[in-house]
């Protein structure tokens, strides 16, 4: 394979390293005077862009660097959605980011991250995933203690704390399967776990849970999300639209990859294990999630817990993938996508009242709907698509990750969605009061607002998009579908 | 047509939410444009329905989400038959209504009225689907302008009963979801018909599992003793127009759930638990009749007495038999008109004199002898008076429940006489009696939007009294294959 090949494969990745790289120093060399902003929505365009051709171009499908990284539908599906939702959160952040001093590197830091999610998604060799991890984690450890308050560096702080512990975890399964294999690329895992010995069963139920134990706390699954919602809370709202959004998609993206191409996935003789096991992981972060955000009134923590039970949502179609569900697959990267629009229209509403009002509680949420009647819209519907109520996406994802765990015939995964359903009708209750604080209660004052220009463009689409997904998700679906195909072709 | 009938409405509150704000009045006239043009619409459809035909009728489909080789699908499919048919008379008939009587509604009209028309797309989504997903989703549709119509135009604890309601459907539904994807996975299919044709017989848990799931949302929904408190709120807090919807066609949903799922669907569980379901239905309409004889409150009186009225419509279901069946889907029918045009009139009387207290009442009929009259001509046909459109539907139930049940039968029809009681004794507490000084300003009904509303639903309740033929032709073409299909497994 030709070097410009091998660079094109892993261009979008590669897009964003650069840009990181020009745009911290043309700050150094500036004076702090370079377009910094200009520069980190040029190098994400550039990725955006390259992402499109990879997916234009039929042929470029496989392996490369050595077989480290793998090109496919899959990994341009999540290139599509990190890109995107990075772009995103660069067009919401000007405005905070410009008020820091450290604005070029909090741009440099995120272009980072991004491009190692990309290539976190891309991981076809335990060596790359755990690399890519480390960097994405590190870059986000310092982003969420960047906005030097006390909660903030408290964040980075637990952040980095709980990731260092999560990443020694990883590494631990990591390491039993290499032992196992003799081989950290996951085609050979792959090939190992195929004819493995019964003898192989307890090592690799081991090392299957020490990995989810590592990327359950990138996903943010209980009972490893202890961090979620004091990062959320602590850090910049602008840094915590990207974690959740971003780095739980990054997260699930690698889980799938490293079970599917490295474990055999529901094919497994082990699969039945390790179903059961994320159903556990699945029902306990439902429960710790929606529990949790019944009773906070600040909406960055709310939204922390309730990303928790999103994440237990997107287990329910793990355990079924895992289960042996044709659907599940699908189900998951449907989800994934609804909830990365969704999501992010949420933070960067919630961001944008930090900014304009000073607030993050609830209650000063009141009679926003007068006080600036598009950003209450954008965020009513989000938090409706959160609940899963039609006609938006949230209905659909949720519908079809249920359909994905009863296809499955398991007795327990029925149990697991009755115990999602349940889970559905207390979550509405945290979601539901939030919208009828903002058009039923009076507010404070009458001072109307309006975010600005570009932010107002990320908050429509984000609106939109619910909707569009909700009434017309075929495109996005089958979008899904033929990336989940290309996951257990080898 | 049918699509008409279901996107005829949401044009119209598209159209009413995107009036400029100064002619936000005219908004009443664009839902009354909209509304009467689906009057006519479901007129034409029950006209045109063919009662000698077998099947569904003015069926229209398409791949909403294709299918693929996962065999995951929604279908859009409409249609009706001789129980759908009738439900969509209703609605088309009380959503009219239900413009008429918010005539004067000054609060944010454009979007009351978008609310309402919006409601009435859910709703009639619900009465035409034939297939389950696509039923469920607009049953979860209904729920959000309920919300808002109870929560901002209500009155008294308006936010405490929009969430109860909100809350108990949720609840209610979530294990309805459920229910339904274990139906469509062990049959392969979530087409009503098809599924009706070939009953499940087993799933991946117990059938009596899934039999209740799906029954206990409906239940709620009709609702029955114990659980129905969340009715006697949200009926007193909501504004006139939404108690009218909420009685008139919301409820029925529960009934026609019951009638064309739980029953056609599951017919040996339905047969299996039918002494269960009788004594529900006998306690609840005794239950019903002795907490409405013990109310104070007008509006709380009426809405009790649906708890009551509605025992019948399960008692019907209950009977199994064609004559049981019949009286069910007539009962829904005829309480959706009479119980409306109660609730009609007791908006009518609250707007004059401000209270519901019926003990603050006295002698109205020398103020207001038109609004009397027609309270009376509600009451009577509520009781049962022959002539009446009650009549023929509780002597219907009766008939069809007595043999397959008779201590439930004999308790409902001691029900009636419960009821005659708390109907004769209101009127002569509100009616008659001394002349009150204190209500000698009031004017009776003249504006003609109410003139309108009172009448048609008169007109409706009479006729079906005096020739019930009109409705029961298509209510036994409809209630005969449903009836085979439980009969069959007796």
């Amino acid at each position: 394979m030709s070097l410009a090949q091998e660079l094109h494969y892993i261009g979008p990745a590669l897009a964003l390293f650069v840009g990181a790289g020009v745009v911290l120093f043309a700050d150094v060399l500036s004076g702090r005077r370079a377009p910094r902003w200009g520069l980190t929505l040029a190098a994400l365009a550039v990725a955006l862009a390259w992402t499109f051709v990879l997916a234009m171009d039929g042929d470029a499908r496989g392996e490369a660097l050595s077989g480290a990284v793998r090109v496919d539908a899959f990994s341009i599906y999540f290139a599509f959605l990190l890109v995107g939702v990075t772009l995103a959160v660069v067009l919401c952040a000007k405005r905070w980011a410009d008020s820091i001093e450290q604005g070029a590197e909090f741009y440099g830091l995120l272009l980072i991250s991004a491009a190692s999610m990309v290539l976190l998604a891309q991981g076809n060799d335990l060596i790359t995933i755990f690399v890519a991890l480390e960097t994405t984690s590190i870059a986000q450890f310092i982003m969420a203690g960047l906005a030097r308050t006390d909660r903030s560096a408290e964040a980075g702080l637990k952040y980095l704390l709980t990731g260092s512990v999560a990443a020694a975890v990883l590494l631990y399964g990591f390491a039993f399967l290499f032992g196992m294999a003799g081989s950290t690329s996951l085609p050979v895992v792959a090939e190992y776990v195929a004819s493995a010995p019964e003898s192989g069963r307890l090592p690799l139920l081991l090392a299957f849970v020490f990995i989810i134990g590592g990327f359950g706390y990138k996903m943010a699954l209980a009972p490893f999300h202890a961090w979620v919602p004091d990062v959320y809370q602590g850090a910049p709202s602008i840094v915590g639209s990207f974690l959740s959004v971003a780095s739980k998609a990054a997260g699930f993206a690698v889980a799938l990859r490293v079970f599917y191409t490295g474990l055999g996935g529901g094919d497994s003789f082990m699969a039945e294990d390790w179903a059961i096991f994320v159903a556990v992981i699945a029902g306990l972060s439902m429960i710790f999630g929606n529990t949790g955000a019944l009773l906070q009134t600040n909406a960055k923590r709310l939204l922390g817990y309730s990303s928790v039970a999103q994440a237990g949502n997107v287990a329910v179609g793990f355990a079924a993938v895992a289960a042996g569900s044709t659907i599940g697959p699908s189900g998951v990267l449907f989800f994934l996508g609804t909830y990365a629009v969704t999501n992010l229209g949420a933070f960067i509403a919630v961001h944008v009242v930090a900014e304009r009002l000073g607030t993050e509680e609830i209650a000063d949420y009141a009679g926003l709907s007068r006080r600036s009647p598009a950003l209450a819209a954008v965020l009513s519907l989000c938090l409706i698509s959160l609940t899963g109520i039609p006609p938006t996406a949230g209905f659909i994802a949720k519908v079809y990750i249920f359909n994905a765990a009863v296809q499955t015939g398991h007795d327990w995964l029925v149990v697991l969605v009755a115990v999602a359903v349940v889970n559905t009708a207390i979550s509405a209750f945290y979601y539901l009061r939030w919208v009828r604080t903002m058009w039923m209660d009076d507010p404070v004052e009458e001072t109307r607002f309006q975010p600005a220009g570009a932010v107002q463009v990320v908050l429509l689409l984000s609106g939109f998009g619910v909707l569009l997904f909700g009434v017309w998700p075929g495109p996005l679906i089958n979008a899904a579908r033929s990336a989940a195909e290309t996951l257990s072709i080898l | 047509m049918l699509t008409t009938f279901l996107l005829l409405p949401l044009a119209g509150a598209i159209m009413a939410i995107f009036l400029p704000a100064e002619r936000e009045r005219d908004a009443r006239w664009v839902a009354l444009f909209f509304t009467l043009l689906a009057f006519i619409v479901s007129v034409i459809i029950f006209v045109r329905f063919d009662t000698a035909a077998e099947g569904y009728q003015f069926v229209e489909s398409f791949e909403w989400i294709a299918a693929g080789e996962a065999g995951f699908s929604i279908q859009y499919l409409v249609g009706v038959d001789g129980l759908s048919a009738p439900m969509v008379l209703l609605l088309g008939l009380l959503s009219l209504v239900g413009v008429l009587i918010s005539w004067n509604i000054d609060l944010k009209p454009k979007q009351y009225f978008a609310w309402l028309l919006f409601l009435e797309t859910a709703v009639a989504g619900v009465f035409i689907s034939l297939d389950l997903i696509q039923f469920f989703l607009f049953w979860e549709l209904e729920l959000l302008p309920m919300f808002m119509l109870i929560s901002q135009w209500g009155s008294g604890r308006r936010l405490y009963s929009a969430t109860k309601f909100l809350l108990y459907t949720l609840a209610g539904s979530a294990f309805m979801l459920l229910g339904f994807l274990l139906l469509g996975f062990s049959a392969g299919t979530f087409n009503m018909a098809e599924l009706a044709a070939s009953p499940v017989t087993d799933a991946i848990v117990p059938m009596a599992i899934v039999f209740w799931a799906i029954t206990l949302a409906f239940l709620v929904k009709l609702p029955v003793v114990p659980v129905h408190t969340w009715l006697p709120d949200a009926h007193t807090d909501a504004p006139t127009a939404v108690s009218v919807m909420l009685a008139g066609v919301l409820l029925k949903m529960g009934g026609y759930g019951l009638l064309r799922i739980s029953l056609s669907l599951m017919p040996e569980q339905a047969q299996e638990f039918k002494v269960i379901l009788a004594g529900i239905a006998g306690f609840s309409v005794l239950w019903g009749a002795v907490i409405t004889l013990r109310q104070t409150d007008l509006k709380r009186l009426v809405a009790y007495s649906s708890v009551s009225h509605m025992g019948y419509v399960l008692l019907g279901a209950a009977a199994m038999t064609d004559v049981g069946l019949s009286g069910a889907a007539l009962q829904m029918f005829t309480h959706g008109t009479i119980t409306g045009l109660l609730f009609v009139m007791v908006g009518a009387i609250y707007d004059r004199t401000h209270t519901r207290e019926i003990a603050k009442m006295s002698g109205l009929m020398h103020q207001m002898p038109l609004i009397g009259i027609v309270f009376v001509i509600a009451g009577l046909a509520s009781l049962g008076l022959p002539s009446m459109s009650g009549f023929v539907a509780e002597l219907t139930t009766f008939l069809g429940a007595l043999q397959a049940h008779p201590a439930a039968t004999i308790a409902a029809i001691f029900g009636v006489v419960l009821s005659a009681g708390y109907i004769l004794w209101t009127v002569q507490r509100i009616f008659h009696g001394p002349r009150a000084p204190e209500w000698e300003h009031l004017e009776d009904a003249r504006n003609w939007p109410e003139l309108v509303a009172m009448g048609v639903l008169v007109i409706s309740i009479m006729a079906v009294g005096i020739y019930p033929s009109i409705l029961t032709n298509a209510v036994e073409s409809g209630i005969a294959p449903i009836a085979a299909i439980v009969g069959a497994v007796a």
